[in-house]
């Protein structure tokens, strides 16, 4: 694990362009250190996702530079990616679990792509089910499972692995505010361990619990405040209208 | 485990697929028959052609046509000496005139003497190789002078037409068993698409979790190799018992002339390189379509 004072992710003026349409993201110049813990917010369609997807290699950049784990994505050999990939979690917003696969195998899937034996797979898989409290439905299809379910059947899959860098886009959108509470000790638990979190919400309570978490806001495509971007620790005031600007509602803990 | 050889369980149940209810095994068990039976053919008319060349194509007759005996006795004689001193003549023999007078008693009886009709001299000759042109033409040169009633006729030369006919068949049944080979190729590519399509929600997540383009490969490669081989097996089984009573009924064909194509020992092997070459051609279709796919995402 790289110590914390060692940048992990560094963007210099990245945009992101779907095919000819207008550019998803502008000007983004900023830096993420290892063992961090971010927040990244804004309005519905401000680009938040299109940075997630930068950040977990779904996507390349159209223009600038992007460093992760101090390699230029740009140069990078396409046989170097899954490689990378490994060394980040992801949580979709969609969870984006294999529908015919059942919730142990949807977890243990990454270890498996990571070339891990069947006999060591089994035990950390039923430690994180436990812990995500899912270990009556080891069996289950995610077809079968509640939205909340599904939820934390993604969020296993993506911590599974102990990465380097966490990416969870609206991690707790569909569980309980209690469940909600508890998915953020775990990934204040990994954070501690190392691991760099990023998750993209809408939820000011949220970002309120992690009291160390820095924040970053979206608008429009472009870092609503490119020089104070990241804060540390958040301002109740930066925060006023983060939340509600595309009609969420806030869920009280 | 994604990195074995064969599928494991859970690499079924990554990409699941029910047997034998997909197009591809039943596609893969006609192409298979077909191109078995065009093999078969291709062989048969191979070792036919051979069988002719070997028989036939190595010999030559010359006859010496006058109707002095002496004179022509002279001659044959002489021709005698011309063959024997060429390079490419490996024995001669003097077909001796009871042997003749037998040939013909079918059509002229048992009472024709050759004072009643005069018969010509004939001479067997074996050649190296298959007589050239070029052999034939320097020998019918050598005779002229030596024995200028000599006229010389290759066995090969009689047969050129089904020589030609043969070789036109074994052609097809070569182009036969190409086109076969393409349509498999096409199938499998079509078939590898369609799955690749149907499971690209599966697959973008295995990519996204960090499986390499040889992982994903792998896992349709397996699944296809599968579908091929029972595919091939349903096509053997089928192709086996037409192809042993093909045999059967061209060996009862026997014309005394030529004999018909009969599979050697090789050929059997060639017949088991079929399946095995349909099965590898489809994995391999598989794999490069898939990778194909594949090259198109980051």
């Amino acid at each position: 694990m790289a110590p914390s004072v060692d940048s992990i992710v560094q963007f210099e003026n990245v945009g992101l362009r779907y095919g000819t349409g207008p550019e998803a993201l502008s000007d983004l110049s900023f830096t993420l250190f290892a063992g961090q813990f971010y927040f990244l917010t804004g309005p519905s369609g401000a680009g938040k996702s299109s940075l997630l997807k930068l950040l977990y290699l779904a996507q390349r950049p159209s223009r600038g530079m992007v460093r992760l784990f101090g390699s230029d994505l740009m140069t990078l050999a396409r046989d170097r990616l899954p490689g990378f990939r490994r060394r980040i979690g992801v949580v979709f917003q969609d969870f984006r679990l294999v529908p015919h696969l059942s919730a142990f195998d949807n977890i243990a899937l990454p270890l498996r792509i990571a070339g891990m034996r069947d006999s060591d797979i089994a035990t950390p898989v039923r430690e994180i089910l436990d812990w995500v409290g899912l270990s009556a439905r080891v069996d289950a299809l995610p077809a079968t499972l509640s939205g909340g379910e599904q939820q934390r059947v993604a969020i296993a899959r993506a911590v599974i692995t102990r990465p380097d860098i966490l990416v969870a886009d609206e991690p707790t959108g569909n569980v309980d505010p209690d469940m909600a509470v508890k998915l953020l000790r775990l990934f204040e638990a990994l954070n501690r361990m190392g691991t760099t979190i990023i998750v993209a919400t809408h939820d000011v309570h949220l970002m309120t619990r992690i009291r160390r978490a820095q924040m970053m806001r979206l608008e429009g495509g472009r870092l609503s405040d490119p020089t104070g971007a990241l804060r540390y620790p958040p301002r109740p005031a930066d925060m006023h209208g983060w939340a509600d600007t595309d009609g969420r509602q806030d869920r009280p803990f | 485990m994604l990195g074995s050889f064969f599928p494991t369980r859970h690499d079924r149940r990554l990409i699941p697929q029910a047997r034998l209810t997909g197009p591809m095994p039943w596609v893969m068990a006609v192409m298979l028959f077909l191109t078995l039976l065009a093999t078969a053919a291709a062989l048969a008319l191979g070792s036919a052609a051979r069988q002719v060349n070997a028989d036939l194509a190595g010999r030559a007759t010359v006859q010496i046509v006058n109707a002095d005996s002496e004179a022509r006795q002279k001659q044959a004689l002489a021709a005698e000496a011309v063959l024997r001193s060429d390079r490419a003549v490996t024995g001669i023999r003097q077909v001796s005139e009871a042997e003749v007078r037998a040939l013909l008693t079918p059509w002229l009886g048992s009472g024709a003497t050759s004072r009643d009709i005069p018969l010509p001299a004939l001479i067997d000759v074996d050649f190296r190789t298959a007589a050239g042109p070029a052999a034939l033409a320097r020998l019918r040169e050598a005779l002229k002078t030596a024995a200028p009633d000599a006229r010389i006729d290759a066995h090969g030369q009689w047969l050129k037409p089904v020589f030609g006919l043969i070789a036109t068949l074994r052609w097809l049944a070569i182009a036969l068993v190409a086109l076969l080979a393409l349509a498999t190729t096409a199938s499998v590519m079509l078939s590898a698409r369609s799955s690749f399509a149907a499971h690209s929600e599966t697959i973008d997540i295995m990519h996204l979790l960090g499986s390499t383009h040889q992982q994903i490969a792998r896992l349709f490669q397996r699944r296809i190799a599968l579908d091929a081989a029972m595919g091939a097996l349903l096509g053997c089984l089928l192709a086996v018992p037409v192809l042993w009573m093909l045999a059967r009924a061209a060996s009862q064909l026997d014309s005394g002339l030529v004999s018909a194509g009969s599979f050697a020992a090789i050929d059997w092997l060639l017949l088991a390189c079929v399946p095995i070459a349909g099965i590898a051609l489809a994995v391999f279709t598989a794999r490069v379509t898939v990778l194909g796919a594949l090259r198109k995402k980051l």
